[in-house]
């Protein structure tokens, strides 16, 4: 891990940070995932305010953790907070990274879904609804080979994407229990077979 | 609107009816219930939680049809923020108004929130253990692998859509080469196949 940073934040750089995921959270079209090249140029390069292997960690473990993704932001948030020294400004960071990169987007979506459910008769609103189907199909599908393919090399992770691909069989296939699957992944990866 | 094919431009409601013709819809029973299951839903989210809300809302739960899973993801996917929150509002807020939606989004985030930053604080301790390092690597890959599951699942639905099945498959092959394999930012490939497949539907349910 590189050098520990030793921040002092006042006012404006918590109302920038604010402001900066308010911003954000409108260009998050595809899930927040979308926005983190713009996040690493914000946090780690222009402001120094995230080391890149807390960049990296808040990633990961949001991904291992249970719950959806976008809890990435509040571990940035979080390290952002605790490398300006307290646990009261980590809590700080989770609370101004989480609204700000909720708010707007919760808005517009509400808004979005609300006028879609009172119109939902006219054709523009079918038109869309189902027009998009085709794309949403694609998009979880490529969804699921980005992220398995995530780590790269072929002959050194086939048995990783090999876990990928009988998961996938089997959930398409049967209804076992999801937590069956994710423990066993647990457990042949804990084993170090992938 | 004269709408003579209904039937076959299939609002969600004739699906609905087809798949499930006698039984009353299943549903959030209160905003507690919207609470409650959003938040058991997030917590079986390892890797994220896209894997998971196909089987639960639609095979397990059964409050959406498959068809109405995908209309909802399209919304949820196309408008900004993250996606499995922006499906949370919608499903919430189509039984009890903001106050569900609020509900269901706070099911999707509190707890997992609370358990993530506690993750943080252990995760020091454990960042060197190979066996951790390496059962996050494998709930990760068994992750990629459900969420492809729930695209196969679903393409079955695009014989029901009023677009012909050569079209679709053809939207849906190329989204997949733009998006995994070109990796074109999604934004270009949403208004561009998406606004292809929403206007040739357009035509096709006609009036």
């Amino acid at each position: 891990m590189s050098a520990p940073l030793h921040l002092v934040l006042d006012w404006s750089d918590w109302l920038s940070l604010f402001g900066h995921y308010l911003l954000l959270s409108l260009m998050s079209v595809g899930g927040a995932i979308s926005t983190t090249p713009e996040m690493h140029r914000y946090l780690v390069e222009q402001h120094h305010w995230l080391t890149q292997a807390q960049f990296n960690e808040s990633i990961a473990l949001a991904q291992a953790a249970p719950g959806p993704n976008v809890l990435f932001v509040a571990l940035m948030g979080w390290n952002v907070g605790l490398n300006a020294g307290s646990m009261t400004a980590a809590l700080l960071g989770v609370v101004v990274t989480m609204t700000g990169v909720l708010l707007p987007s919760t808005v517009l979506t509400f808004a979005a879904a609300q006028w879609g459910q009172r119109n939902r008769d006219l054709r523009a609103v079918r038109a869309f609804k189902q027009g998009m189907a085709p794309l949403v199909i694609a998009l979880l599908l490529s969804t699921s080979v980005i992220l398995g393919g995530a780590s790269g090399d072929a002959r050194h992770d086939w048995p990783l994407w090999l876990l990928s691909v009988v998961s996938a069989l089997i959930i398409w296939r049967t209804k076992v229990h999801l937590l069956w699957l994710l423990a066993l992944g647990a457990l042949v990866g804990a084993l170090g077979l992938v | 609107m004269p709408t003579g094919m209904d039937s076959v431009g299939g609002a969600s409601d004739n699906d609905a009816m087809i798949t499930t013709p006698t039984l009353p819809r299943p549903g959030p029973q209160s905003r507690t219930d919207l609470f409650v299951s959003f938040t058991l839903l997030a917590l079986q989210g390892f890797g994220g939680v896209l894997a998971v809300v196909q089987r639960e809302l639609v095979e397990r739960k059964k409050w959406l049809t498959q068809d109405e899973f995908i209309e909802d993801w399209a919304v949820a996917q196309i408008m900004p923020g993250p996606n499995v929150v922006n499906l949370a509002l919608i499903v919430g807020g189509r039984y009890f108004g903001l106050a569900g939606a609020l509900a269901a989004m706070a099911g999707m985030l509190a707890v997992p929130l609370v358990l993530v930053l506690l993750l943080a604080v252990l995760h020091a301790r454990f960042a060197g253990n190979a066996q951790v390092a390496g059962a996050l690597r494998g709930m990760a890959a068994v992750s990629a692998g459900l969420i492809g599951a729930a695209g196969l699942k679903l393409s079955t639905a695009l014989t029901r859509n009023p677009m012909p099945l050569a079209w679709c498959v053809a939207i849906s092959a190329a989204g997949f080469v733009l998006v995994a394999v070109l990796r074109y930012p999604l934004i270009y490939v949403l208004l561009g196949l998406g606004s292809l497949g929403c206007v040739l539907t357009y035509r096709r349910i006609g009036p």
